[in-house]
């Protein structure tokens, strides 16, 4: 009976041991990756896209992965928007980052988001992001649940590792919001209608009304004789 | 009372399993320790909570239920009585029976796997055969309860 109380001890030391080990050898959101740059580049890059190239109207949509009404959107309104707009060529969308302050992990969500991209996935992370936002409520380090987004958009998880861990993409996403900031806008999602700022109702059916406003007003090239 | 014994280190094995869940539910440590797995998809969903209680509470207090009526049955004047067997198997069967309830939840729901949670799954398995094989030891056993 004392060899089990003996054993019964070293066990709980020992378990003990690696739950502190556990607990404290957890590394912190990639540093680079979640800070806004102190040197802000612009490499070109205007936002991913999706939508023909020849569409009458272009979206453009100012986002925060971390905002709820954002997420809301990409859940309750795109899937439409996407279905009746998007894929008939009415529409072209396109991201651009606007991660707010309050927001402890939306650059490192953004970034996930641009690691993925590089590989082509960036929608598929979007969706990931958005569908699965209960990491923006717990307010715990989300850095092992975007691996597992990455995953499950198809992402080859070491390409994405050496993404976030080099943070190429923060100057990217500060350089978008900072032109965000310099178009005015004041909140996440803000939306532009062929380069207009939309303040209409953010469902689909305004959206539609909308856009199908902006393609009538868009001048229609001459026929040719 | 070998098989008490083995349900007790069992136990202490789940509850250190269930507790680094817990403490990471209520935002202690950060990232969960996970290799492959898909711990964190599956600490995130909506079944990580049950009736507004993290899955893992619910583990920390069933190991520690075990843990503890083990340690009494482990007595020496509960070590001839079956109603301790009774006890620990009861609750050995609701943990198992509440672990494959989560297990079909992470491969048919969530479609994720935690392999902390295979690992509880696996140690509530091992205390319930454990304990199944005590009840049907009754040699030295009295029905006194």
């Amino acid at each position: 009976m004392k060899r089990f109380y003996l054993m019964l001890g070293v066990l709980t030391l020992a378990l003990g041991a690696m739950l502190v080990y556990l607990l404290k050898s957890n590394p912190a959101a990639p540093r680079v990756a979640n800070t806004a740059p102190t040197t802000v580049v612009d490499d070109g890059f205007r936002g991913y896209t999706q939508g023909s190239d020849s569409a009458p109207v272009e979206v453009t949509e100012y986002g925060d992965f971390e905002c709820p009404a954002c997420a809301g959107f990409a859940v309750i309104q795109m899937p439409t928007i996407k279905e009746q707009l998007i894929a008939t060529g009415k529409v072209r969308w396109r991201y651009r980052d606007y991660p707010l302050p309050m927001h402890p992990y939306s650059r490192l969500a953004a970034h996930a988001a641009h690691c993925a991209g590089e590989q082509g996935k960036f929608w598929e992370m979007h969706d990931q992001l958005y569908f699965n936002h209960g990491w923006a409520q717990t307010g715990k380090n989300p850095t092992g649940l975007f691996r597992d987004f990455a995953r499950a958009a198809g992402v080859d998880l070491a390409r994405y590792d050496a993404c976030m861990e080099s943070g190429r993409y923060a100057s990217r996403i500060e350089f978008s919001r900072q032109e965000g900031e310099q178009r005015l806008v004041n909140g996440t999602p803000t939306f532009y209608i062929n380069g207009v700022m939309y303040n209409g109702r953010s469902n689909s059916d305004a959206f539609k009304a909308a856009i199908d406003s902006a393609a009538a007003a868009r001048p229609r090239p001459r026929p040719r004789k | 009372m070998r098989n008490r014994q083995a349900i007790a280190l069992l136990a202490l094995v789940g509850f250190f399993l269930a507790l680094y869940l817990w403490l990471h539910q209520i935002g202690v440590g950060g990232e969960l320790k996970c290799g492959t797995g898909g711990c964190d998809t599956v600490q995130a969903s909506r079944w990580a909570r049950v009736l507004g209680i993290p899955v893992a509470a619910y583990g920390v207090v069933g190991y520690a239920a075990i843990l503890a009526v083990a340690l009494a049955a482990l007595q020496p004047a509960a070590l001839e009585r079956r109603r301790p067997a009774l006890l620990l198997a009861a609750l050995a069967t609701g943990g198992v029976l509440f672990s494959a309830w989560l297990t079909y939840l992470e491969l048919f729901v969530i479609h994720a796997i935690c392999r902390w949670c295979v690992g509880s799954a696996v140690t509530i398995t091992a205390i319930w055969l454990v304990a199944l094989a005590g009840l049907r030891r009754k040699d030295g056993l009295t029905e006194r309860g």
